[in-house]
C-alpha cells in the first residue's frame, strides 16, 4: 500500500523526504563497499527482482491475499545497504512510471517501506544469527526478520500518521488496525522469505549476503592422500552441535514472539475500536455496500470490540509460535541429517 | 529499449508535451504536486481549476481520457480507505442520508481524494508523454545521484525480462495443476521466488562482465546532451505557475 499525495501534511512529507535522502546517501556509499563497481548492474537487477516478487500474491487466510514487501528479503540476500537502495529505486520507479504512490509522498514511502523494513529486518536477522549459527539460524533469522519488519513498518506509519496525518482518526486506532493486519501479513512474508532464502542457500549459498560466514573451508586432497585445509573464510562455522546452538535461538524466538504479541495486544486492548476497524477493513469492504449504507450502525461499535481483540491475540500468538517452532524443527532436521551424511 | 520493450504507460506521440525536455517536465509535475498538496482543502473551486489545467495538458499532449482513467485504478485501495475515514473518524457528527458521519472525517476524506487523484493524474500524464529512459536522464540532469539513476536504468531495462521469466514460471506451475489456494502453497511460490533471485543475480553478473568487456568503468557515457532552452522551461513551468496563481487567489 503506497501512500498517495495529500495523505500527510507538507511538514511531515518534507521531513520524511529529508530522512529518506540522508538514508539513501549513506547507502550509496555503503553499497559501493558491498559491491564495488558491480553496484549499478547488480543492484539494478536485484531491484527488478524485488519489483517482480512484489507482484507475487500469496494467500494469507480465508480468501484474502497479500503481497511481499521484500525489504527483509533484500537485506538478507544482498546486504542492508544495497537492500535499501533497491527498495528506494523500486519505489521511485513505481511512483514515476506507474503513478503508484504520490511524488510528494515519495520520502514517506521510501522511509517506511525501504529504510524501516530493511533496518528492522537486518537487525533481527543479525540478532538471531548471532544466537544460532548454521543454516538453521539463517532460515529462522530470515523468518523472524521478515515477520518483524512488516508490523514495525506499519507502526512507523502509524507514528507518522499521529505526527502529521491529515485524517482525524484516533492514532491508537490506526496503530492497532495497522499492527493487527500487518502481523498476519508478516507471517506470510516471513514464510515466503524464509523458504526463499533457504532455496537460494541450497543452490548458491555464496549469493546469500547474510550467510557469508557459513562457507566451508577449502579442503585439498592430493595424489598421496594427504589433505590440506585451506584458509578459513568464516571462522567458527563447523556444522557441529546444531542442537546446542539451537536452544538459545528457540528461547530468543519465543521471547521475541511474546514481546511482539504483547505490544500488539497492548495496542489492541487499549482501544477496542481499532481492531474492529480491521474487521471492517477485512470483512465489510469485501461485502459490498450493503453494510456501509444499510444496517451497519456505530452504536454497537465499542461493545463488540472486546471479542475480536482476545481471539485475534490468542490466534496470532499461537500461529506465530506454531510456525516458528515448525520451521526451526524442519531446519534442524535437515541440518542434522546433512551432518550425519 | 528496443522495440517490444515499450512501457505500458508510455503513449508514443509527437505533441508539444512529448517534445519538452524531461527535466522540465519532471520539475513541473513535482512543483504542481507540491502546490496541490499545499492548497487548503476548503477551496473547492481551486481543485476544480487544477483539474481543468491537467485536462488542458492532456488535450495538448493528445492523451485520450480513457488512457488516464484506466491507469487511475492504482488509486483504488486509498479511495476505499478515504470512504472509511468519515465512518471511523472522531469529532462532531453530521447526519448524511441517515448515516452518522464525522464532519472532520468528511473533510479529510475529500482532502485525500482530491489531492491524491490530482497527483496520480499528473504522474500518469508525465509517464504517458515521456519515455522511461529519458525520464531518468532528466532526473540525472536534476542532480539525482548518478549511481541511483544507473540502478534505476538497469532495473527498467531488465524489468520486462525478469517479469517475463516470472510469468513463464507461473505458466509452468499452473500447467502442472498448481493453484495457490491457502497457506500450504506458500513454499512452492517461495521456491519460485528463490529460483527467480538466482536467475536475476546470475544475469546481473553476466551483464556486468559483458559491460566490462565493452570498457565499462563505473559510469555510463552520455551520448546526447539534453539541454533545455528558456522557452522550453517556460512552457513546462506554465503548469505549476498557473496552479500557483490559483493557489494565490484561494488564499
Amino acid at each position: 500500500m503506497h501512500v498517495p499525495d495529500g495523505f500527510f501534511n507538507a511538514a511531515t512529507s518534507v521531513s520524511a523526504g529529508a530522512v529518506a535522502a540522508a538514508g539513501v546517501a549513506v547507502c550509496l556509499r555503503g553499497a559501493r563497499r558491498e559491491l564495488d563497481d558491480r553496484t549499478a548492474p547488480m543492484a539494478g537487477l536485484v531491484a527488478a527482482f524485488i519489483f517482480a516478487v512484489q507482484m507475487l500474491n500469496f494467500p494469507v487466510a480465508a480468501g484474502t491475499s497479500g503481497h511481499l514487501l521484500g525489504g527483509a528479503l533484500a537485506a538478507i540476500l544482498v546486504g542492508p545497504y544495497t537492500g535499501v537502495l533497491c527498495m528506494a529505486v523500486v519505489l521511485l520507479v513505481q511512483a514515476v512510471f506507474f503513478a503508484d504512490g504520490g511524488l510528494t509522498a515519495l520520502g514517506v514511502n521510501v522511509t517506511i517501506m525501504g529504510i524501516v523494513t530493511v533496518l528492522a529486518g537486518w537487525g533481527v536477522f543479525r540478532l538471531v544469527t548471532r544466537l544460532a549459527r548454521g543454516k538453521a539460524g539463517v532460515t529462522a533469522g530470515a523468518f523472524l526478520a521478515a515477520l518483524v519488519s512488516v508490523p514495525v513498518s506499519a507502526l512507523v506509519f502509524s507514528l507518522l500518521f499521529w505526527i502529521g496525518g491529515t485524517a482525524p482518526v484516533d492514532p491508537m486506532a490506526v496503530a492497532a488496525a495497522m499492527g493487527g493486519v500487518h502481523v498476519l501479513i508478516g507471517i506470510g512474508e516471513g514464510l515466503i522469505t524464509a523458504v526463499t532464502v533457504a532455496t537460494v542457500l541450497a543452490v548458491r549459498p555464496d549469493l546469500v549476503y547474510g550467510a557469508r560466514g557459513l562457507s566451508r573451508r577449502l579442503v585439498l586432497r592430493d595424489a598421496d592422500g594427504e589433505t590440506t585445509v585451506g584458509g578459513t573464510p568464516g571462522g567458527a562455522d563447523e556444522p557441529a552441535a546444531p542442537r546446542g546452538a539451537l536452544r538459545p535461538f528457540l528461547l530468543g524466538g519465543v521471547g521475541l514472539t511474546l514481546v511482539l504479541a504483547g505490544v500488539v495486544s497492548f495496542f489492541a486492548s487499549s482501544d477496542p475500536d481499532g481492531l474492529e476497524a480491521v474487521a471492517e477493513n477485512k470483512g465489510f469492504l469485501g461485502q459490498a455496500s450493503d453494510h456501509l449504507f444499510g444496517s451497519w450502525a456505530l452504536a454497537d461499535y465499542g461493545e463488540v470490540g472486546g471479542v475480536p481483540v482476545g481471539v485475534a491475540g490468542v490466534v496470532g500468538v499461537g500461529l506465530v509460535l506454531l510456525v516458528a517452532g515448525g520451521l526451526a524443527y524442519a531446519a534442524r532436521n535437515r541440518a542434522g541429517s546433512r551432518a550425519r551424511a | 529499449m528496443g522495440a517490444g520493450h515499450r512501457h505500458e504507460l508510455y503513449l508514443p506521440g509527437d505533441s508539444p508535451v512529448h517534445r519538452l525536455p524531461p527535466q522540465c517536465k519532471l520539475l513541473a509535475v513535482l512543483a504542481f504536486a507540491i502546490v496541490v498538496v499545499a492548497t487548503p482543502r476548503e477551496a473547492f473551486w481551486a481543485f476544480g481549476l487544477y483539474a481543468v489545467l491537467l485536462a488542458a495538458v492532456a488535450a495538448v499532449a493528445r492523451v485520450p481520457a480513457g488512457h488516464v482513467v484506466r491507469r487511475m485504478a492504482i488509486e483504488v485501495p486509498f479511495v476505499l480507505f478515504a470512504f472509511l475515514i468519515p465512518v471511523i473518524g472522531m469529532g462532531e457528527r453530521v447526519s448524511v442520508l441517515g448515516l452518522s458521519l464525522s464532519a472532520p472525517g468528511l473533510w479529510a476524506a475529500w482532502n485525500i481524494l482530491a489531492k491524491a487523484t490530482l497527483g496520480v493524474v499528473a504522474s500518469i500524464l508525465l509517464a504517458a508523454t515521456t519515455e522511461p529512459r529519458v525520464v531518468l536522464l532528466g532526473a540525472q540532469r536534476l542532480r539525482l545521484p548518478s549511481l541511483l539513476v544507473q540502478i534505476a536504468m538497469f532495473m527498467l531495462r531488465y524489468l520486462d525480462v525478469i517479469v517475463g521469466e516470472m510469468r513463464r514460471m507461473r505458466v509452468a506451475r499452473e500447467s502442472r495443476g498448481f493453484a495457490a489456494r491457502d497457506v500450504r502453497q506458500i513454499p512452492v511460490i517461495a521456491r519460485s521466488a528463490g529460483a527467480l533471485f538466482i536467475r536475476s543475480y546470475e544475469r546481473g553478473e553476466r551483464v556486468h562482465l559483458a559491460m566490462l568487456s565493452r570498457g565499462y568503468t563505473g559510469s555510463m557515457p552520455i551520448i546526447d546532451e539534453m539541454s533545455a532552452s528558456v522557452v522550453q522551461w517556460a512552457s513546462a513551468l506554465a503548469l505549476p505557475a498557473a496552479a500557483l496563481a490559483v493557489l494565490g487567489c484561494a488564499l
